[in-house]
């Protein structure tokens, strides 16, 4: 038992958390930007495929780890281009569409690896990004083995993260999305480009996605494998609904998230069997409780997932 | 509570409309984006320096080049043709059951295990019993999201997801908890002779279960075209309010209708388990659940639809793994064009643009 406590109550869990949490949190940030403008974005999972894709390809192509961030971040906006003009532009289902996005990417992903790099499962190793330890805070006993020494990308997702939650709720712009995902009538008629504002947004989120995606192929590992995301996309969305769509709270719930990952894996290396899938079921139990829970109950944006044409309104 | 709930989960208006144009306009528009996601991938098999002509003949010939490559494509398409058909039977009370996939694993287990406890049983009814373990499986899992989205409100689409986790996640506990084969593997014991699904096209792999697949095909439309049940899940999809206010109960038939999704997808679980590979193995499906939204979106209103659409994709799959085999072409090519297809099938403002433009020709020709 002392054995179970040791390794739930670790101070190297909550290491792992930080860096298992981050690429899940910048993805929930574009699930609830997305979201909150109105387009369900089920095409998160492609987008982050399709970022840690493009990152190693950034740094393959031009030796420099952060330009393959940027290629990752505009590779990952791509696709949330092509989600957007689907969804919007050419009124398809937004649930439908993200689900051919992702066989789409997943497909694109692992042909293009196999073509660039003439190899099956994964790619050449490349530059990665290395971490930082940041001064003063990684000699701190505790809180410096937990925060001091990380991928430079954790701290720049943080600043994110707290940035696009100001966006979101301390901004005229963010004003005008939450609008437009609630009732996209009204934000029209007070003269919000209602289009405007969900390409923005869906581009927003594959952008964030795209560099979560970089980090799982330049900041966790140094090379691409075939379709590495592995689920973190739709675990993104069940953090940004657990989070009730903010960022913030998106990434408070990758950290819960990342807490029973982290338990999982330092298991698995104790060798203790005991149940490892139950513990990994625990963050998609947890996402169907809130969901079904009629206390806690987070409520989508109303006009989620619907079409809107400017000038068509009910009068 | 909000029936109709948040939009997202049903299809659209406008892609309510589209659905319903008629069969052969769809069979045809259908046909268009198969070919043009084709058409981009030779592109894109030509841009990275392969020969298309190589790869679309062996393509071709993977996928009904001879009695072998038709028995590849029907082995392929009979999953498929399950986890469509599951899709396509809760689209038409307005729900889209992401979850196939899992339901697919839970029916797999029950129909991998069930058997095994069954061998005093002739195998005819063995079998038979270990069908519908797998269907009660699969139902059992389709119950929670349906009972959810009728109860409180839940997104169907994120419960399923989840569930599919929760599936795949449990099935392997179970199977390496308590029916594991002796052996160095995770899997299940293999399926005694009598427990297995018969082939019917000897010395090749085509197993009863297309033939149960098509079965079920038959059913579930009689169910949807001909029954009370059927007509009511019908109302819901088309507009819960309406179908509340003519006095159905829309919560049981959206309860009832993400079970019978969920049963299906279960069988689908069945066949590969008791026709294909015998036995439980974690982790099997390469995503038939998710193969099976498309082939669904592409049948549309129409559940017979379903079987082409399965061959199709059963089609591009063994076609493309001959490609891969004999033409050096990654087979992922062929997962891009399914990609393609969804999309552009999907896109109905695609569609309009296309047939606005076809209509205007034929108008000005005079049509009597």
């Amino acid at each position: 038992m002392s054995g179970f406590v040791d390794i739930v109550f670790n101070v190297n869990n909550l290491a792992a958390t930080i860096r298992m949490a981050t690429p899940i949190a910048l993805a929930a940030m574009g699930g609830a930007f997305s979201e909150r403008s109105g387009v369900v974005n089920i095409g998160i999972e492609g987008m982050m495929l399709t970022g840690a894709f493009c990152g190693v390809l950034g740094s393959h192509l031009t030796g420099n780890a952060w330009l393959g961030v940027l290629f990752a971040i505009v590779g990952g906006g791509l696709v949330g281009a092509l989600l957007a003009v689907f969804a919007i532009r050419l009124k398809a289902d937004h649930v439908v569409t993200g689900v051919g996005i992702n066989i789409l990417a997943s497909g694109a992903t692992t042909w293009l690896m196999q073509v660039i790099w003439k190899r099956k499962g994964a790619s050449d190793l490349v530059a990665g990004l290395g971490t930082w330890s940041v001064p003063g805070l990684c000699d701190v006993p505790v809180l410096g083995t937990i925060l001091g020494t990380h991928s430079p990308l954790v701290y720049i997702s943080f600043v994110l993260i707290f940035l696009g939650w100001v966006l979101m709720f301390k901004t005229p712009l963010g004003l005008r999305i939450r609008m437009t995902g609630e009732h996209p009538e009204a934000a029209d008629t007070v003269g919000i480009n209602v289009h405007a504002i969900q390409y923005f947004c869906v581009i927003l989120s594959g952008c964030l996605a795209g560099l979560g995606g970089a980090y799982l192929s330049l900041a966790q590992l140094n090379w691409f494998s075939k379709d590495m995301s592995a689920g973190r996309g739709y675990m993104a969305l069940a953090a940004c609904i657990f989070g009730g769509w903010n960022p913030l709270g998106g990434l408070g719930a990758s950290f819960l998230f990342s807490f029973t990952d982290a338990i999982q894996m330092r298991m698995q290396t104790a060798q203790i069997s005991l149940a490892v899938e139950i513990i990994q079921m625990i963050p998609y139990i947890l996402t169907i409780l809130i969901l079904a829970s009629a206390v806690v109950r987070s409520r989508p944006p109303a006009a989620l997932g619907k079409h809107y044409e400017s000038g068509h309104a009910n009068k | 509570m909000d029936i109709s709930g948040d939009a997202s989960n049903k299809l659209s208006k406008k892609n309510a409309e589209w659905f319903a144009r008629p069969g052969f306009a769809r069979f045809v528009y259908s046909a268009a984006a198969v070919v043009l996601a084709l058409l981009i991938g030779a592109v894109l098999i030509g841009v990275s320096g392969y020969s298309v002509k190589e790869a679309y003949y062996n393509l071709f010939m993977g996928a009904f080049g001879g009695v072998y490559s038709l028995a590849t494509t029907i082995v392929m398409a009979t999953p498929l043709l399950f986890t469509g058909l599951a899709v396509a039977f809760a689209f038409q009370c307005g729900l889209f059951n992401v979850g196939a996939e899992g339901q697919l694993y839970v029916g797999a287990l029950a129909s991998a295990v069930v058997p095994l406890a069954l061998e005093g049983l002739p195998p005819v009814l063995r079998v038979i019993i270990a069908l519908l373990a797998g269907a009660g499986a699969g139902a059992a899992f389709g119950f929670l999201p349906g009972y959810l989205k009728a109860k409180i409100g839940a997104h169907e689409v994120i419960t399923t997801i989840m569930l599919n986790y929760i599936a795949t996640l449990l099935t392997t506990f179970l199977v390496k908890t308590y029916f594991r084969d002796p052996g160095p593997v995770d899997q299940t014991v293999l399926l005694p002779l009598g427990s297995r699904l018969p082939e019917i096209i000897p010395g090749t792999r085509v197993s009863l279960g297309i033939v149960i697949g098509i079965l079920a095909v038959a059913l579930l439309n009689y169910v949807i075209r001909r029954t009370v049940l059927g007509y009511e899940i019908q109302a819901v999809g088309q507009n819960p309010h309406a179908a509340e206010y003519g006095g159905v109960n829309v919560r049981a038939r959206m309860v009832q209708a993400m079970m019978i999704s969920g049963a299906v997808a279960g069988l689908a679980g069945s066949v590969e388990a008791m026709g294909t590979l015998y036995r439980f193995i974690p982790y099997f499906s390469p995503g038939y659940g998710f193969t099976g939204m498309a082939i669904a979106v592409i049948a549309g209103e129409s559940l017979w639809a379903v079987i082409p659409a399965a061959i199709l994709f059963g089609a591009l799959q063994s076609g493309g793994q001959s490609m891969q085999l004999f033409a050096g072409i990654p087979m992922e090519l062929m997962t891009m064009v399914q990609g393609l297809v969804i999309l552009f099938v999907a896109a109905p403002g695609m569609a309009e643009m296309i047939f606005r433009r076809k209509s205007c020709g034929k108008e000005g020709g005079g049509r009597a």
